[in-house]
């Protein structure tokens, strides 16, 4: 099978040692047993995210993710640029519509990527991981490929925000999108449909800043997914993870109550059903032990 | 007012939505508000704006400059992004905030020590760097941002779970002796001081 190959921008958290490393651990063997290639874009750089917006304005933000852009378009020519991050793909793909759509914003774009001996043509589609596997993949080639049905486990998918706002993924809704349930049920698990947290927001960077306002969003996807009976919450974002995970302590620490919900990667679910192992789903890297898909995992 | 507020302030006057028109990212769509008060209901931290956004888009039509940019409320933005998806009139609502809040930042009228303005500075600064955000770095830089003994009191705090973290190999101490870094730092580096300064020029921003 020819792999389908793709300019892979892997972002910040995603590196050795860094908060969300065990995420792309875990896409390795999903990548692999789906036909798709991630080719790292070299000497990738931070997209910004969604605070830095306050020091840095409006044009050296979309410079910082055209020169991502530009990378891609010189080192890997025709590949569509694949985040898994929702905020890494966000900055990226709202740079490359903006730079599209406003022949001004390019010219000045490229004057400052000059400074860094780079050019942007604009030829470069920016996609989520989600995405790829939702649109080039398929549901059906994502049930195919399961050789361990993760039978039994009940499993919210939280979606969150960026990976659903204010692009997410074609066709969907915004209030209730139904891909995540879609690849939960693909491995043989049982989604939550009544969950009614999907959507919401976990405080994103003000978790850092506004713990408490953020800590009262995080009790209400735990709670939520308690009180549905879910054994453990699904996420495609790598700050949804970490925060909804580590703050559990937290909030148990203030508020008395008693959480430890495991908070995984679809990916990790994906490569479990497919056949890998705990250290290959990356599920050795976890502050709440996912238990019930460790012992799946062998 | 300092000077920049005050070279800021001189050609509009009294026509504040004219200035937020010209010089915040996305202001010419502030006048497409027509006061539904959606953004307002969607908000997951609407109850700790001062003014919902709703409210700071009549603001703005009503000359409320003061008001509107010493605010701490566009700092209450969490980049969900529901507004800008249920805002029945399109407007980039989610933009609008960060620009309003970019704008007070940069003539220095923002509110001082406000966390999520010290978070973005922080942040920003952190990525500049080298090119990509040193996490460790970055989250000692916010506990430590109130003083030395807050900074330990902070950190003690947070002890469990950067403990809990570094066991599973998402928090390396050593990112504290450099950590990841971009290869071309140094075209970084002059990228985005030439953007700076593009945007500088083209926002009017003598100083």
């Amino acid at each position: 099978m020819t792999k389908r190959q793709y300019a892979f921008y892997p972002g910040c958290s995603s590196q050795k040692g860094a908060s969300a490393s065990n995420f792309v651990t875990s896409i390795q063997m999903m990548c692999e047993k789906l036909g798709m290639q991630l080719n790292e874009i070299p000497d990738w750089n931070c997209c910004g995210a969604s605070i830095g917006y306050g020091e840095g304005g409006e044009l050296p933000r979309l410079v910082l993710n055209a020169r991502n852009l530009a990378l891609a378009e010189q080192h890997l020519p025709g590949q569509d640029m694949v985040s898994g991050c929702p905020a890494c793909w966000l900055a990226t793909r709202e740079t490359a519509e903006r730079l599209n759509e406003f022949d001004d914003l390019l010219a000045e774009t490229n004057e400052a990527l000059k400074e860094a001996g780079l050019n942007l043509k604009g030829t470069v589609k920016a996609r989520h991981i989600v995405e790829v596997l939702v649109e080039d993949v398929g549901f059906e080639k994502m049930k195919q490929a399961v050789v361990k049905p993760l039978q039994e486990l009940k499993i919210a998918g939280y979606v969150g925000c960026q990976t659903n706002r204010p692009f997410g993924i074609a066709g969907e809704s915004f209030e209730n999108p139904q891909y995540l349930d879609k690849m939960i049920e693909a491995v043989g698990a049982e989604a939550v449909a009544s969950y009614d947290q999907k959507v919401t927001c976990c405080g994103g960077a003000l978790a850092f800043s506004e713990p408490d306002k953020s800590q009262k969003q995080i009790r209400d996807i735990v709670e939520s997914a308690y009180d549905h009976g879910a054994e453990m919450i699904v996420t495609p974002c790598q700050l949804c993870q970490a925060n909804v995970e580590i703050y559990q302590s937290e909030i148990n620490k203030k508020q008395g109550t008693n959480f430890a919900m495991p908070v995984v990667y679809y990916s990790q679910l994906m490569t479990v059903a497919y056949g890998g192992g705990v250290k290959q789903a990356g599920l050795d890297g976890h502050v709440i032990q996912p238990k019930k898909l460790q012992d799946i995992a062998g | 007012m300092n000077d920049l507020n005050k070279q800021a302030f001189a050609p509009y006057h009294n026509d504040f939505l004219s200035e937020v028109e010209e010089r915040v990212e996305d202001g010419a769509w502030v006048k497409m508000c027509m006061q539904c008060g959606v953004c307002a209901g969607s908000c997951p931290l609407g109850d700790a704006w001062e003014h919902t956004p709703q409210k700071i888009f009549m603001m703005i039509r009503a000359g409320k400059r003061e008001e509107v940019l010493t605010s701490d409320s566009m700092w209450m933005c969490t980049s969900c992004y529901n507004c800008i998806v249920r805002c029945p009139r399109k407007l980039p609502i989610t933009h609008i905030m960060h620009g309003l809040a970019h704008y007070a930042h940069r003539l220095g009228i923002a509110p001082k020590g406000q966390p999520t303005r010290v978070l973005n500075r922080l942040f920003w600064n952190n990525l500049v760097k080298t090119g990509r955000v040193n996490e460790l770095k970055f989250s000692l830089a916010m506990y430590f941002k109130d003083g030395v003994v807050r900074g330990i009191k902070n950190a003690l705090g947070m002890q469990a779970i950067g403990l809990g973290l570094m066991k599973a190999k998402r928090l390396n101490p050593m990112e504290l002796l450099g950590g990841h870094k971009c290869k071309d730092q140094v075209g970084i580096h002059k990228m985005v001081s030439k953007a700076r300064e593009i945007e500088e020029r083209k926002k009017g921003f003598t100083s």
